[in-house]
């Protein structure tokens, strides 16, 4: 138990299940099944990207650009459905990934060759990403009657009695626990961020590493990119803005380190799922949408601010103890 | 000489046109530890880096077991066999003991080419068993001491089958018992065959435990030998180029009334009833192991870390000290063991860091007054001998001893009347080591009192009048200069007095 749940992720896990109590007593059919898959589906897209930010910060970066990046590969492969309907839809999610990868590349090599710092590469492209957005639909949107049905009835198609949305996360999920924590270059992003000297006296290629973090966030971002234009069946030049917050703060709430060296998926998708409770829990028990922001960064505050504290006193614990066993 | 390994032929390393290494000559045979002396900036570290492929040599060979080879990164200097455990910081804090050990050549599963987390826990556990590491593999480093991280760094060079380990000041951080253990280590590499490349600046650790030395000074070989042959006293000449008479310099303060008294002073699960008085112009050395909670009594007597009870009396009135502003208003100064993290802003130049914590007084309206600045840097800077450029050369350009000097004086002009100084030689070189005792003593005499940690035995017995010994929390014992001798106070610091 302790293994698959750190003490921090633990801690967050409990916290989500008292919120989830204090907000059934309000509205009990918080707890009804349905409400629950309804979560899983909005924070889906969500925990898969916030994936590829952990890696990202982990080596002690960051990405600003993955809500233009989705929003880009949204559009193109939009206007790529409306334009030639009869490309089939798993070269679409093909070529979404394959624009990401592009997308992500270009920010790893302007990190790594161009050794330009992570925050401002990324507030950079982020921009131009963005900017790509408006050259390419001219400023009016593809909406739901210009895509194909196969293309917005993707995310909903169920597969095995779980939605195709749901199915591809939890892939991504299992592949990437394999990556980080069984492959030799998953360990090896947790050796840059934890201490780029010490990586380099054991021959890791930091440069190397660094260009693959941010790819492969491309490539999760890209996918992203189409399953959330199929999902809300709409392409717009405002989509996913701001969402690069969310993804950081998924991952801050799930316990990573925003210096880099530590943080783990399963932290990260439970930061994510306690994002989209919160979220949905308080449409549920009616706040007003006017309080509604304000009311979630409260409470996304409160949690790291608990997890934190929580941390702090395990670490002087185990201080303590090792003064008194020496 | 056939069981020569290693052999470094005029090797030379400029950067920018500056002389780090200016044809040194180096060699080393197998089970043989071979220490590397020199002051700071004598270019042992640079040496080391081009062994450890970190640098790349301007001139010179390196013969590794009969064959002219380069290193051209840390990677093919490992896979040849060469293990550097440097002084600090190369570890992976936030990732367990196996991970550390592994890091850089993981062992993966033939079969499905994913990591074998299994086999590396299990050579962990073994490498661990033959140090006699009481640690479990799973265990984050953060939460490890520092002489188990060096234990960590040998295990890893054991994993990595070394042939040469180099340890860089290994025993920097470590008490004595943990360095009669590290000892204990080495005798048992060096029976293996390996050679080891031992890096230090005391020479008690020099003759305990080296067979070889090599000499280095600015850069130049000096001289190398078998220690066995020459004195202390002439290795010290070859190190400093001159013969340093006075070591530690007698004392002859007045001591005068207490200034400070401590009473019962308490915090639960740290330390526990710390008692002590304290003269004007007397210089009261703490000695103990690491961890036997030295520093945090002196944290929480200059109000950075809170009391659970007790009492502190200055001038013989009961004070109330909750901050280090309260602390620096009763005229306590307190010099932290860290300078690079505590101690001195790296960023700022000379004169900023001096008078920053008298920025108060040199400033007029919200201006700096800059030949304030100036004046007072030039006196105090002259005075401990800080070299430099100038006043204005950023003190991360400095060498380690002129940053401690820096530190030193930074806290003297508050002109302060009790002077706590955690470990204020560590790690620095011969030369400025006597400088700074030098002025330690000098300011005593000016009437300044003063609270001197070290773990350095030869530095507490010869600058402290008296001499309180810590051990796990608890003051275990108390020597006069006259009473203290070396043995007393080890005995007294594993705590068998007590016990």
């Amino acid at each position: 138990m302790m293994s698959l749940f750190k003490k921090r992720e633990f801690n967050l896990f409990v916290f989500i299940l008292f919120i989830i109590f204090g907000v059934s007593l309000r509205n009990p059919n918080f707890l009804d099944i349905n409400n629950f898959v309804d979560i899983l589906n909005d924070t889906a897209i969500l925990s898969i990207v916030a994936i590829g930010q952990l890696m990202v910060i982990v080596t002690g970066g960051i990405d600003l650009s993955v809500g233009s990046s989705v929003a880009l590969t949204g559009m193109s492969v939009a206007l790529l459905n409306q334009y030639y309907p009869g490309i089939p839809i798993f070269m679409i999610i093909l070529i979404s990934i394959a624009i990401g990868l592009l997308l992500g590349s270009i920010n790893g090599l302007l990190v790594s060759l161009g050794k330009i710092p992570p925050i401002i590469t990324t507030l950079g492209t982020m921009s131009i990403y963005r900017g790509l957005v408006f050259v390419l639909c001219k400023g009016t949107w593809v909406s739901a009657h210009e895509m194909t049905e196969v293309f917005r009835g993707f995310p909903r198609r169920s597969f095995l009695g779980i939605s195709s949305l749901i199915f591809i996360s939890i892939l991504i999920v299992i592949l990437f626990l394999i990556f980080l924590n069984l492959t030799k270059t998953g360990r090896e992003i947790y050796g840059v961020g934890g201490n780029k000297i010490a990586s380099q006296y054991v021959g890791i290629n930091l440069k190397k590493i660094q260009y693959i973090v941010f790819t492969l966030c491309g490539g999760i971002t890209g996918l992203a990119g189409f399953l959330w234009v199929a999902r809300y069946a709409a392409a717009q030049s405002e989509t996913a803005i701001g969402f690069e917050l969310q993804t950081i703060a998924a991952c801050v709430i799930g316990g990573v380190s925003i210096i880099g060296g530590s943080g783990t998926i399963i932290g990260v998708i439970l930061g994510a799922f306690f994002m989209g409770i919160v979220y949905n829990a308080l449409t549920m028990i009616n706040v007003s949408p006017f309080w509604q922001m304000a009311i979630q960064g409260f409470i996304i505050l409160f949690a790291i601010i608990i997890n934190t504290v929580m941390d702090k006193r395990n670490q002087q614990l185990m201080l303590r103890r090792r003064s008194f066993n020496e | 000489m056939n069981n020569c390994i290693l052999e470094m032929k005029g090797i030379k390393k400029y950067f920018y046109g500056v002389k780090a290494l200016d044809g040194v000559d180096f060699k080393i045979r197998t089970g043989e530890v071979h220490a590397l002396i020199g002051e700071n900036g004598a270019g042992k570290s640079t040496l080391v880096k081009i062994l450890a492929g970190v640098y790349q040599p301007t001139a010179g060979t390196i013969i590794f077991h009969d064959k002219p080879v380069q290193f051209p990164s840390p990677l093919f200097s490992q896979q040849a066999g060469i293990s550097v455990i440097h002084q600090e910081a190369t570890m992976f804090l936030e990732l367990s003991v196996t991970e550390n050990i592994f890091m850089g050549h993981h062992i993966i599963n033939k079969s499905n080419g994913l990591l074998s987390w299994e086999e590396m826990k299990d050579k962990t556990q073994s490498l661990l068993d033959k140090l006699e590491l009481d640690i479990r593999p799973d265990t984050k480093v953060r939460n490890l001491s520092v002489a188990q991280r060096h234990m960590v760094e040998i295990a890893k060079a054991l994993s990595l089958n070394a042939r040469i380990v180099i340890m860089d000041e290994p025993t920097s951080a470590l008490t004595i018992k943990e360095v009669e253990y590290l000892y204990k280590i080495i005798r048992k590499l060096k029976s293996e065959g390996k050679a080891i490349i031992f890096i230090s600046h005391k020479f008690e650790e020099i003759s305990e435990i080296a067979d070889y030395f090599t000499v280095l000074r600015d850069g130049k070989y000096i001289g190398e030998g078998k220690i066995a042959d020459v004195s202390i006293d002439k290795i010290i000449q070859m190190v400093i180029g001159r013969s340093l008479k006075h070591m530690y310099p007698k004392l002859e303060a007045e001591q005068g009334d207490i200034i400070l008294k401590v009473e019962n002073l308490t915090k639960i699960g740290i330390f526990k009833n710390i008692s002590f008085e304290l003269h004007k112009g007397e210089i009261l050395g703490f000695f103990g192991l690491v961890g036997a909670g030295r520093s945090e009594v002196m944290q929480t007597i200059f109000g950075i870390e809170p009391m659970t009870s007790g009492g502190v009396f200055i001038n013989g009135k009961k004070v109330k000290i909750t901050n280090p502003e309260d602390a620096m208003n009763y005229g306590l100064a307190y010099i932290p063991e860290d300078r690079q993290l505590q101690g001195a802003i790296l960023e700022m130049n000379i004169k900023e860091n001096i008078t920053l914590p008298i920025i108060d007084r040199i400033s007029r309206h919200i201006f700096l007054d800059r030949v304030r600045e100036f004046e007072i840097t030039d006196e105090y800077g002259k005075y401990i001998e800080i070299k430099a450029s100038g006043w204005d050369q950023l003190v991360e350009n400095l060498s380690g001893g002129n940053q401690q000097k820096v530190v030193l004086a930074k806290w003297i002009v508050t002109k302060p009347r009790i002077l706590i100084m955690d470990e204020p030689t560590k790690g620095i070189d011969v030369a400025t080591k006597a400088t700074v005792h030098n002025f330690i003593s000098e300011l005593a005499k000016q009437g300044i009192a003063i609270i001197l940690i070290s773990s350095e035995l030869t530095e507490i017995l010869g600058m402290s009048n008296n001499i309180v010994v810590m051990h796990e929390g608890v003051v275990t014992a108390k020597f006069t200069r006259e009473e203290a001798n070396s043995e007393k106070i080890i005995k007294a610091a594993i705590g068998s007095i007590s016990k």
